[in-house]
C-alpha cells in the first residue's frame, strides 16, 4: 500500500525533517510513528497525504509515485485518504454535522446518502446526539473524535492520524486509540504519529530520530 | 448532469449564505454598486429620450424662404415656379400670408395680438423639401436661395436638430467614458469585496484544499458572490432609473409642452435592461476573478 524509496525532505531554507528514509506497509496493517518533537513524524504523514512533497527519493501510495501526480489530480488523490491533523483543523463556524459533511460536499457526494453517512460517523466516534453541537461546544476528547469522523466519512481504504490522543486525558487518550484500532480491524490501513505506543499494543512501531528511521 | 447542477446550485447557495451573513455590509455594497451604475443607466435613458426627439424633427429637414412683406403675388409665384423647377428641390409647398395669418388667429393667446395690428405681419413663404438632405447640401440651396430677388430671409429648420445632434454624439462619447469610469469602479468594489470574503473564509479555503477540494470548488462561491452582487447592483440601478423617471416624467412634460415638443421619459427598455444587468453581473464576476487570482494563490 505505502513504500517509501530513499526518502528525504528539506524544508527551506535548511532544515532536513526526513532523511534516507526507507519502509514499506501492507493493506490493512496498522503503523505507529514515535519519535521526539521534531522528529519528522508529522512531515512523513503530510508526504503521504500529498501535503508536502519529498525532495528526494519516491513516495509510492497504492502503486502510485506522488512525485509525478499532476496538479490537477492532487485534489482526487487526497479525497482517498482520511487524514486527522494534529492541529485537527475544524471549522469553528459550522457545527459538528457540517464540519464531517464538508469532505463530502467537495466530492460532489449525492444529498440524502450524504446525510446517512454523515449520520453514521457522527455515530461510530459516539458524536450520534452532538450533530448539532458547534466545535467551541465539544470537549477535547471530543473535538478529537469529531475530526476522526470527517477523515473517515468518505470511507477511505488509508486513516492518517497525527498524535491524536495528545493533550487527552487516560481514560478519553485510549476511547479514541480504540477507535481506530476498531477501523484498523475492519480493513482500514492506519498510520498513527504518536507517543503513547502503549495504547495500540501488538501494533507495528516505526522509531524516528532527527528524521532517520532508528533500528 | 444532475450531480452537476447540484454541485453549481450549492456553490450559489454557499454564495448567497455568505451574502446574507452580513446583511448591512452588502446592503450598502448593493447601493454603492447600484448608484455606480445608475449614472451611467439614467444617462442613456435621458440620451435615448433626447435622441427620440432629434429623430422626429429630422425626419424631414426643410428650408423656409419668406418673401419680403411687400412683395407682390406675382413676383411671389415667379420665386415658386423657381423653385419648383430647381434641381435640387423635391418639393416646395407654398404658405399664403393670409393663410398664415388665420392659422396664427386661432392661437387665442395670439389673436389679441394680432387683432392689435393694422396689417398682416407675416410674409409669404415657401416650406422646400430638399433632393439631397446632407446638411452641406441644404446650407449650399439656402445660401443661393438668399440672392433670390425678393427672398428677405431663409432659415435652414434642421440647424438646430444639427446642434442637437452633435450635443448627442458628445453626449454618448462622454456616457460611454461613464459608463467606463463607473464599470471600473463596479469591478473595483466586488475586488475588494472578494478579498474581505476571502480573508474570512480562510480557515474554510485551507481546509478544504486539505480535504480534496479543486482550484474551481474553492473560487466558484466566490465567483458567484461577485455575480450576485453585481446582478443586484443592477437591479438597484434600474429601479433607481425609473424612480427618477416617474419622479421627473411630470415637471419635464410641462417643460416640454411649453416648447411644444413631445419628450417623455421612459424606464429602460427592454433591451438596454437585459444590457444593464448583464453588463453588471459579468463586471461582478470579473471582479471577483481578478481579486481572486491576487489574493488566493496556490496551495
Ligand atoms: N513547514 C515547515 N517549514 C520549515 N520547517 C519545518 C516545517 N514543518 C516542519 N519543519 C521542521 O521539520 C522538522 C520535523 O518537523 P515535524 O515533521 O513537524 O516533526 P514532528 O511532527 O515529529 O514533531 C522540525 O525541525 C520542524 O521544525
Ligand atoms: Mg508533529
Amino acid at each position: 500500500m505505502i513504500r517509501f524509496d530513499r526518502v528525504s525532505k528539506r524544508y527551506p531554507p535548511g532544515v532536513d525533517a526526513l532523511s534516507d528514509l526507507s519502509f514499506e506497509l501492507d493493506d490493512g496493517q496498522m503503523l505507529l510513528v514515535g519519535g521526539h518533537s521534531g522528529a519528522g513524524k508529522s512531515t512523513l504523514l503530510k508526504l503521504i497525504a500529498g501535503v508536502e512533497n519529498a525532495t528526494s527519493g519516491a513516495v509510492l501510495v497504492g502503486g502510485q509515485n506522488l512525485g509525478s501526480l499532476s496538479r490537477s489530480a492532487l485534489p482526487y488523490y487526497r479525497r482517498r485518504i482520511g487524514m486527522v491533523f494534529q492541529d485537527q483543523k475544524l471549522l469553528f463556524d459550522r457545527n459538528a454535522y457540517d464540519n464531517v459533511m464538508l469532505p463530502l460536499s467537495i466530492s460532489g457526494f449525492p444529498a440524502r446518502e450524504a446525510a446517512n453517512r454523515v449520520r453514521a460517523a457522527l455515530d461510530k466516534v459516539g458524536l450520534g446526539k452532538r450533530e448539532k453541537a458547534l466545535p467551541i461546544m465539544l470537549s477535547g476528547g471530543e473535538q478529537q473524535r469529531l475530526a476522526i469522523a470527517r477523515a473517515v466519512v468518505s470511507r477511505p481504504d488509508l486513516l492518517l492520524a497525527d498524535e491524536p490522543t495528545a493533550h487527552l486525558d487516560a481514560q478519553t487518550a485510549a476511547d479514541v486509540a480504540r477507535i481506530l484500532v476498531e477501523f484498523n480491524q475492519v480493513g482500514v490501513t492506519v498510520l498513527v504519529a504518536t507517543y503513547a505506543h502503549e495504547l495500540f499494543p501488538g501494533a507495528r512501531r516505526l522509531q524516528l530520530d532527527h528524521g532517520r528511521l532508528r533500528t | 448532469m444532475k450531480a452537476w447542477l447540484a454541485h453549481h446550485g450549492q456553490s450559489f447557495a454557499l454564495a448567497w449564505r455568505r451574502l446574507t451573513a452580513t446583511p448591512v455590509n452588502s446592503i450598502l455594497s448593493l447601493v454603492a454598486v447600484g448608484i455606480a451604475l445608475a449614472l451611467p443607466a439614467g444617462g442613456q435613458m435621458l440620451l435615448s429620450g433626447a435622441r427620440e426627439l432629434a429623430g422626429n424633427a429630422t425626419a424631414t429637414p426643410q428650408i423656409s424662404v419668406f418673401m419680403a412683406i411687400a412683395t407682390e403675388r406675382g413676383r411671389t409665384n415667379e420665386i415658386g415656379s423657381r423653385l419648383e423647377k430647381h434641381a435640387g428641390v423635391r418639393q416646395a409647398r407654398f404658405l399664403a400670408r393670409e393663410e398664415t395669418l388665420s392659422r396664427m388667429k386661432s392661437n387665442p393667446g395670439l389673436r389679441e395680438v394680432i387683432d392689435a395690428l393694422s396689417a398682416n405681419p407675416f410674409p409669404d413663404a415657401f416650406v422646400v423639401s430638399a433632393r439631397d438632405e446632407a446638411p452641406e447640401a441644404m446650407d449650399k440651396l439656402a445660401v443661393e436661395f438668399r440672392k433670390w430677388p425678393g427672398v428677405e430671409h431663409v432659415q435652414l429648420d434642421s440647424a438646430w436638430v444639427r446642434r442637437l445632434d452633435a450635443l448627442l454624439r458628445l453626449g454618448r462619447t462622454g456616457l460611454l467614458l461613464l459608463a467606463g469610469l463607473l464599470g471600473g469602479g463596479l469591478i473595483a468594489i466586488t475586488f475588494s469585496i472578494t478579498r474581505m470574503q476571502v480573508l474570512t473564509q480562510r480557515a474554510e479555503i485551507e481546509v478544504s484544499r486539505l480535504l480534496g477540494a479543486t482550484e474551481a470548488f474553492i473560487r466558484r462561491p466566490f465567483l458567484y458572490l461577485g455575480l450576485l452582487l453585481g446582478l443586484g447592483g443592477g437591479a438597484v440601478a434600474w429601479l433607481l432609473v425609473a424612480g427618477a423617471t416617474i419622479w421627473l416624467r411630470a415637471p419635464l412634460a410641462e417643460l416640454a409642452g411649453l416648447y411644444d415638443l413631445n419628450l417623455t421619459l421612459r424606464p429602460l427598455g427592454l433591451v438596454d435592461s437585459i444590457l444593464l444587468l448583464a453588463c453588471a453581473g459579468s463586471l461582478g464576476w470579473l471582479g471577483a476573478a481578478f481579486s481572486l487570482r491576487q489574493n488566493h494563490g496556490q496551495s
